[in-house]
């Protein structure tokens, strides 16, 4: 493995910033409410302060719990530092949907999101990324207007910075509340990913829970490298929608990120906590440091 | 033309067993079909149609979706839904309409993608993505036509032309009224109001910019031969403005790109 980036890995265990078990931060904070609350999956209790150290993976089962935006960008990025950009950058009100305006407004106070991505630049090991982290949070981090174009425009803004793109997906597909126009976003996306791919740029996509409809269907199977998350569910159709039509039960497991590896579509299946490792490696093997 | 419907009697009309679809403006407007099949993969899903024929006398590569005529060749074309092997196979066959520099013209009537165990397994999202991305980048020039049901992402991966017509009483949406009603609304039953609000139908499409022209219907349904005049003349007019253009791949990105652009705000560089 390239030299340099053993180096800067070494340099983050030294000062405690790699994540497993303690780092700054993570540390729990003081006056965390200790509550403990219960893994979906496995019905664990695990402590509050424990999730949020473990990168809301369940110490019990593994499963892979959603993370906000904001939160995947400090856990991955060195010093957990980032520079947000187009973070105004908000939709309308295309088909004038009743409710639809205020839903936002409510999702932008609750969650501190202004959309359902959330596009940054920042370093992984010492190598500068931009990098797009969506958010299940906000309307299922479903894909309008505003996320097409934030999508399209990281594209753009790593072609222009010749730096590698990494988009964490996290998306129930396209957002209904805006009719056709979030269907076009679709169209739109992946004409900006394959110009930025077909310039020699690297974009690494990460699937994660869950990634299915028009956003699966387009940016999500494009990158030239795909991670997974364990457990993460992918694919185009829901899996209710597949059971109505084919009149049958699915399979255990199947549209899970191993499904999905198995099957030919995703090149490692990686676990939270070794995203940044992995992520680090693959940056450092396309080698554009500065 | 038949000004006075509601988009739920659109859906209908559109949905109709009885509506002329693809495979008759296949046989009503072009002469020496070669149908190409397979996609050098896997298999030949009978659901998209595609291969070469004449158009006005120029060879052109001609592609659609094809529901079948009676129940076993619908049950073969899940009633027009297409498999992954159907995309890829239009994606082989658009591939060499741009190696011989054949303009593209396609035909679309679906209810979407086929949501199917094995499609699933073979990864539709991926055959999908992959026909966006190389329909975004076709020097060629490509005319779309939106002729029945424009069902969901299963429809875009056939319709991203640098001019997508639209028939006056076909139906385009992100998803089917029946799923918007019921995932936003929880009741399956307000079909009629997710058709209206959702705007699916060509005149609403327009005024959108999704469509760039909505092609009259005769009043009477059964007159194919007027109708078939009418979507001539359409596509005709369209692929001369199509092959009138300098760069259609840039042209097709900057389309594609800016049909969102009114609808948001703020923004730094
Ligand atoms: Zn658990």
């Amino acid at each position: 493995m390239n030299q340099q980036f053993e180096e800067r890995r070494a340099k983050f265990l030294a000062m405690g910033l790699k994540r497993k078990g303690k780092g700054p931060v993570f540390a729990p904070k003081p006056g965390l409410d200790p509550q403990f609350e219960k893994c979906p999956q496995c019905g664990m209790a695990v402590r509050k302060d424990q999730w949020h150290q473990g990168y809301n993976v369940c110490p019990g089962c593994g499963f892979h719990r959603p993370i906000g935006a904001y939160d995947r960008l400090r856990m991955l990025l060195d010093d957990g530092a980032f520079r947000e950009f187009n973070s105004a950058l908000t939709g309308r009100d295309p088909l004038s949907f009743p409710g639809y305006r205020e839903k936002l407004a409510a999702l932008r106070t609750a969650t501190g999101l202004q959309e359902a991505v959330v596009t940054a630049v920042g370093k992984i090991y010492g190598f500068p990324a931009v990098v797009a982290v969506m958010d299940s949070r906000f309307l299922m981090g479903s894909m309008g207007a505003a996320v097409g174009e934030k999508i399209a425009r990281v594209a753009q803004l790593a072609q222009k910075k010749k730096l590698p793109l990494i988009i964490f997906c996290a998306s129930g597909g396209a957002r209904m509340q805006e009719g056709i126009l979030s269907l076009m976003q679709m169209a739109h996306t992946a004409a900006a990913i394959e110009e930025f791919q077909c310039s020699g740029g690297l974009y690494i996509a990460c699937l994660t829970n869950p990634t299915t409809g028009g956003v699966s269907a387009s940016f999500a199977m494009l990158g030239d490298i795909t991670l997974a998350e364990p457990g993460a569910l992918i694919g185009f159709a829901g899996p209710r929608v597949i059971e109505q039509t084919i009149g049958q039960k699915l399979p255990e497991g199947f549209q899970r990120a191993e499904f999905l590896q198995d099957h030919g579509f995703v090149d490692a299946v990686v676990p939270r906590g070794e995203l940044r490792d992995t992520l680090g490696q693959l940056l450092s093997l396309h080698g554009r440091k500065r | 033309m038949i000004q006075h419907l509601t988009a739920q009697q659109r859906l209908a009309l559109a949905r109709s067993p009885q509506r002329p679809g693809p495979m008759d403006y296949l046989q009503g407007l072009f002469t020496e079909f070669f149908e190409q099949r397979g996609d050098r993969l896997q298999g030949d899903d009978p659901a998209i149609f595609g291969g070469i024929a004449r158009y006005h006398g120029r060879p052109v590569t001609v592609l659609g979706t094809r529901k079948g005529k009676n129940l076993e060749e619908n049950l073969r074309t899940h009633f027009g839904m297409p498999e992954p092997e159907g995309y890829r196979k239009a994606q082989r066959i658009m591939a060499q309409a741009e190696k011989f520099r054949r303009p593209i013209i396609t035909f679309v009537d679906t209810p979407g993608a086929y949501p199917g165990l094995e499609a699933e397994e073979r990864g539709q999202a991926d055959a999908i993505a992959r026909s966006l991305t190389l329909m975004s980048r076709l020097t060629v020039p490509m005319v779309a036509v939106i002729c029945g049901e424009g069902g969901s992402g299963g429809a875009l991966a056939l319709a991203m032309g640098n001019e997508v017509l639209m028939l006056e009483n076909a139906v385009y949406s992100v998803l089917s009224p029946e799923g918007f009603a019921s995932i936003l609304w929880k009741d399956a039953g307000r079909v009629a109001e997710a058709c209206e609000v959702m705007k699916i139908t060509a005149r609403d499409l327009r005024k959108l910019g999704v469509v760039d022209e909505v092609i009259p219907e005769p009043e009477n349904p059964e007159n194919l031969t007027t109708r078939l005049r009418l979507v001539d003349a359409a596509i005709t007019k369209h692929l001369d403005a199509a092959l009138r253009l300098k760069d259609p791949a840039r042209h097709r990105q900057e389309k594609f790109a800016a049909m969102g652009r009114a609808w948001i705000q703020g923004g730094n560089p």
